[in-house]
């Protein structure tokens, strides 16, 4: 058996496990540590399937960002998990029966029609071959409007998070430029013209 | 015994299929905490990234991984919101349960 065969079965053995994990477990944070797990394992995967780029992407912008947002936000609210969990058992098995009802059907339509075990063809075995070069040329010559509407995407999604959970508090203490600097001398200093009046020599 | 000692195709897309069908089982059970709903979603799309990354090598196209930088974009982006959403709801409403959320009913 070939050691890369080896590496794959462990990883898919783990990710199904994780995967597993993170619907099932009482505690969320138990989840989203066995979510970061599964990515890792994904990750894997594809860097046995040549994407190394991808495979790093992954860890990177998944375990580093998105799931320690999942992390941030799942501490910072008090939330009672005991009380979702009412009726989870009366689901399973619905949930089960539908689960294995996909997988078999997958599975029998791939086993038939996609048994293709012949190596990939094109560049990817040359040496000096660069997965993050060959995406490199493409992505930014033939798919470059795509990937500048993803990049509005992800503005919008930082516009909405921000719009979403500001909130002015009443009590807090605001500038306002436009004000400060639109002010003139008659809004502060106020001149009165009192006439003068003569020293009063009697008093001390 | 083939099936154990050479790598196919069909391998990375039937593990594809399994992570999505555990994802769907976990919408299903955990309908009620909607924090565990946004992994599972996570989950799912992971899932049609492993299809994308599997088909790109074995067809040797690069086009799928590209696609699967446009999905993790938009994950991102939907986690991000979802996770905002999550945050206002908990001030306004105390808790984040699903059922809950049927206060906007007229």
């Amino acid at each position: 058996m070939e050691f890369k065969v080896i590496v794959f079965w462990i990883l898919a053995v783990v990710l199904v496990f994780a995967s597993l994990r993170v619907i099932t477990a009482r505690n969320s944070v138990h989840a989203v540590l066995y979510l970061v797990l599964a990515f890792f394992n994904a990750a894997g995967i594809w860097m046995l399937l040549q994407a190394e780029f991808l495979a790093i992407a992954l860890v990177l912008v998944y375990v580093g960002a998105v799931m320690v947002l999942f992390l941030f936000v799942l501490m910072m609210l008090d939330i009672n998990f005991d009380s979702m969990r009412v009726g989870f058992r009366s689901h399973i098995p619905l949930a089960a029966g539908v689960g294995v009802l996909t997988v078999v059907q997958m599975a029998m339509v791939l086993w038939t029609k996609v048994q293709d075990t012949t190596p990939p063809v094109g560049a990817t075995g040359q040496a000096g071959y660069s997965n993050t070069k060959s995406l490199g040329m493409v992505i930014y010559t033939q798919y470059v409007y795509a990937v500048e509407i993803a990049a509005v995407i992800l503005l919008v999604a930082i516009v909405a998070a921000i719009a979403l959970t500001l909130r002015r508090r009443k009590e807090t203490k605001y500038q306002n430029p436009s004000q400060q600097i639109g002010v003139r001398r008659a809004d502060r200093v106020r001149i009165l013209n009192i006439a003068a009046s003569p020293r009063d020599e009697t008093k001390p | 015994m083939q099936i154990l000692t050479q790598l196919s195709l069909a391998h990375f897309l039937v593990l594809g299929a399994i992570l999505f069908a555990i994802s769907v089982v976990g919408l299903v059970l955990n309908r009620k905490n909607l924090i565990v709903l946004l992994m599972a979603i996570e989950l799912m799309l992971l899932s049609v990234n492993l299809n994308f990354v599997a088909f790109s090598h074995y067809l040797g196209d690069t086009a799928g991984q590209i696609f699967v930088f446009f999905i993790l974009t938009v994950a991102a982006a939907e986690s991000a919101i979802g996770l905002a959403i999550l945050v206002v709801l908990f001030r306004n409403i105390g808790g984040i349960a699903v059922e809950d959320l049927g206060e906007l009913r007229g």
